[in-house]
């Protein structure tokens, strides 16, 4: 592709606006539309817009093989290991409730200038810290994975006939 | 108002399909699946599904329709002499009789047809899924959840945990078994990038 500078100029535009989206799907998820699976998915079709567009040693560069192969396992022990923090705390497996902290939860009072609504929630705790940590876990697997699958088609060779 | 743009969407998707049975050229077959997918997003956001219109568009029309063109660029496309199926096969129109694969085809809808008289009628109010559990996680998941807006993540992620837990464990198996699968031809004389591209071991 080396030879079609608008696809590629139109790439480089796209793919900081996809990531973006990526990362807004996956951590906006428990307010509005979105979630772990969705986030990966677009987060990887941005890395193998790249890859298709760049080839595959620059995608490479960003995203090293190697690590992509562990970040599929990382994801899943992140969401597996929110379950076993929650048992750990006393509760059952994947029972958030336990992990109510307490700490900042609300807006400091130094953030009272701010116009609009208060966000009702400043750090996330309980429920919603456990959601934000099992859906950080699948957007991690379900990024890692796709892009794997993307590495192993694309890094064969034709088979010559 | 909306028919304006429900029925045009869904003929495009009936002609779609159409098109992708009857095209003999793969290639357009893989652009046409990738059309139909990228429909579907748009009819599956005008039923306010937005995040599986999100799934439809990224996987299905982005990262699918690249791995299927993928796998036909890596096919050969002359016969081989071992006599093994290649992409021009299908290119040629098949020499058996429709009528038979036509005939299970008919059954097969008509009997799904048949089991759907036992579903309740869409948007019925005393459907199970409408009174299971009572009171619903749209009324409860909002004290349970601190005031999270977002019920379908609620659902999965928390009172559903346990599956969302199991579907992540299936994508990291599928994963590593297409690795499994894919990395094997490293060792042939020309896999220094392939090599590369799948790591150090095999």
């Amino acid at each position: 592709m080396n030879s079609f500078p608008i696809i590629r100029v139109i790439t480089k535009l796209l793919i900081p606006y996809i990531l973006l989206f990526g990362l807004y799907v996956q951590f906006h998820g428990d307010f509005g539309p979105g979630g772990g699976f969705q986030a990966g998915v677009i987060f990887a079709a941005a890395l193998i817009l790249y890859g298709l567009v760049y080839g595959l040693p620059a995608v490479h560069k960003v995203a090293p093989p190697k690590v992509i192969e562990k970040l599929t396992a990382l994801g899943l022990l992140v969401y597996a290991g929110t379950g076993l923090v929650c048992m750990l705390l006393g509760g059952n497996f994947l029972d958030y409730d336990v992990l109510n902290h307490g700490v900042l939860t609300e807006l400091p009072a130094a953030f009272d200038f701010l116009p609009g609504d208060k966000p009702h929630h400043f750090l996330p705790e309980g429920q919603h810290l456990g959601i934000f940590l099992v859906e950080l876990g699948v957007g991690i697997t379900v990024t890692a994975v796709m892009t794997m699958i993307f590495y192993a088609f694309a890094g064969r060779e034709r088979v010559t006939s | 108002m909306m028919d304006f743009i429900v029925i045009p969407i869904l003929a495009l998707l009936a002609a779609t399909a159409v098109t992708v049975a009857r095209i003999r050229n793969l290639w357009a077959a893989v652009m046409f699946t990738g059309i139909y997918s990228f429909l579907s997003a748009s009819w599956m956001l005008i039923l306010d599904a937005p995040d599986v219109a999100f799934t439809e568009a990224a996987v299905g029309a982005g990262i699918t329709t690249i791995l299927m063109l993928a796998t036909l660029s890596l096919t050969p496309r002359r016969h081989r002499k071992s006599g093994r199926l290649s992409s021009e096969d299908f290119e040629e129109r098949p020499s058996k009789s429709p009528l038979f694969p036509l005939l299970i085809v008919t059954i097969t809808g008509c009997a799904l047809v048949y089991g759907t008289f036992d579903m309740p009628h869409f948007g019925d109010p005393n459907a199970p899924i409408q009174v299971y559990p009572e009171p619903s996680f749209v009324e409860k998941s909002q004290p349970d959840m601190h005031g999270l807006p977002n019920v379908v993540t609620a659902v999965l992620a928390s009172y559903r945990g346990y599956d969302t837990l199991g579907e992540t464990a299936v994508i990291f198996t599928a994963g590593i078994a297409v690795l499994l699968i894919l990395r094997k031809n490293t060792d042939d004389k020309d896999g220094s990038e392939s090599q590369a591209v799948t790591g150090e071991n095999v």
